[in-house]
C-alpha cells in the first residue's frame, strides 16, 4: 500500500518558508496570490495490512511534530 | 563530577563541550555515542551539544531525539539528573519531549552567526546560579532553527513559573517572548540557543559562559 503523508504548519503558526516564497512569487510578478504556505509530503510504501492505529502513531512520534504541525493521509 | 556528552552524526559542538566541562570539573567527559544505549553510571551532567544531527533531515533534531541514546537521557532526566542541551541539543530536548514547545526556522530566515546579548531571565535556576536575575551577558549564537515557538498557555506557564532562563536582549530570530533557553518542570534540563561553551576563556572574547558551567557544578555539589 502506498501512503502520501501531508504535513502541513498548524494556523496561525508563522511560515517564514511560506512567506518568502510568497514574496518571490510577487517579485516574479504574480498578482493575486494572497497567501502561501509550505509544508511537506512523505510518500512511504507499507505492508497492505498496516493498520490506521499503526499509522497515525507513525505520525505523530516521528513524521509530524504535532506542536506546530498537523498531518493527512492519504492511501493510494 | 563525572559528566558525558551525547555525540551523534553531525554534532560538531561535543568537543566544544567536552572542553567547557573538563575545564571546571578537572575530569574528562563520557562521550557517549548516539547508537549507545546506556550511560555511564554516577553522571552529574550529561550535554547535548550542538551541530546538525543526521543532516537537520526531517527537522532539527527529529532524529536524533529517536536515537537509542536518548532514551537513557530521558530515564536520567526522570531521576534529576541535570542535562544541558545547547542549539541542536536544545532542538532534540524539544523533540524528544523533555522540553515543551518548539524550534522553528529563523523568522528572518537567514542562518544567524554573531555574538548576541542576552538577559538573565532567572538566576535562579541549577543552571543559572552563576549569574544575577536580570544580568546582560553576551553568548556567541550559530543557527537556522533557534525560533521558539510554544503556544500562549505553555508560554504564560514557562513565564510564570520562572522557566525562562535567557532572554535575547536584541532582535535574533523571531523567538517568542524573545526566549532563549528555558528549562522543564522540574528544573534539570535547560534547553538553550546561545552557546555557552563558546565564551569560557578570555580567548574566545569573554568568559561569560563559563559561570553556567561553575553554577552547575556548584549545584551538583561535586
Amino acid at each position: 500500500m502506498k501512503l502520501r503523508i501531508f504535513v502541513t504548519l498548524k494556523p496561525g503558526v508563522l511560515d517564514p518558508q511560506g512567506r518568502a516564497i510568497h514574496h518571490a512569487l510577487g517579485s516574479l510578478g504574480f498578482a493575486g496570490v494572497e497567501d502561501v504556505r509550505a509544508g511537506k509530503l512523505i510518500e512511504m510504501q507499507v505492508a497492505d495490512d498496516t493498520d490506521d492505529a499503526a499509522i497515525d502513531a507513525m505520525c505523530r512520534q516521528l513524521l509530524a511534530n504535532t506542536v506546530i504541525e498537523n498531518f493527512r493521509v492519504e492511501r493510494a | 563530577m563525572k559528566t558525558a556528552v551525547v555525540v551523534f552524526p553531525g554534532s560538531n559542538c561535543d568537543r566544544d563541550l567536552a572542553v567547557a566541562l573538563e575545564t571546571v570539573t578537572g575530569v574528562k567527559p563520557a562521550m557517549v555515542w548516539h547508537g549507545d544505549t546506556d550511560l555511564p553510571d554516577g553522571l552529574g551532567v550529561i550535554a547535548v551539544p550542538g551541530g546538525f544531527s543526521y543532516g537537520d533531515y526531517l527537522r532539527c533534531g527529529a532524529i536524533a531525539a529517536r536515537s537509542p541514546i536518548m532514551r537513557a537521557v530521558a530515564e536520567a532526566a526522570g531521576r534529576g539528573t541535570p542535562v544541558l542541551g545547547v542549539c541542536n541539543g536544545f532542538q532534540v530536548l524539544t523533540e524528544a519531549g523533555l522540553l515543551p514547545g518548539a524550534l522553528m526556522r529563523n523568522a528572518g530566515l537567514s542562518f544567524v552567526c554573531r555574538d548576541v546579548a542576552l538577559t538573565v531571565a532567572n538566576g535562579d535556576t541549577a543552571f543559572t546560579r552563576g549569574y544575577a536575575d536580570g544580568e546582560r551577558v553576551s553568548f556567541p549564537v550559530a543557527h537556522h532553527d533557534g525560533n521558539y515557538f510554544a503556544d500562549a498557555d505553555t508560554l504564560d506557564r514557562l513565564e510564570g513559573e520562572g522557566r525562562v532562563a535567557f532572554r535575547y536582549g536584541e532582535p535574533v530570530n523571531g523567538s517568542a517572548r524573545d526566549i532563549a533557553g528555558i528549562v522543564n518542570a522540574a528544573g534539570n534540563v535547560l534547553g538553550m540557543m546561545p552557546h555557552p561553551e563558546r565564551r569560557i576563556e578570555a580567548a574566545h572574547g569573554g568568559t561569560d559562559g563559563r559561570r553556567l558551567f561553575e553554577g552547575l557544578l556548584e549545584t551538583v555539589g561535586a
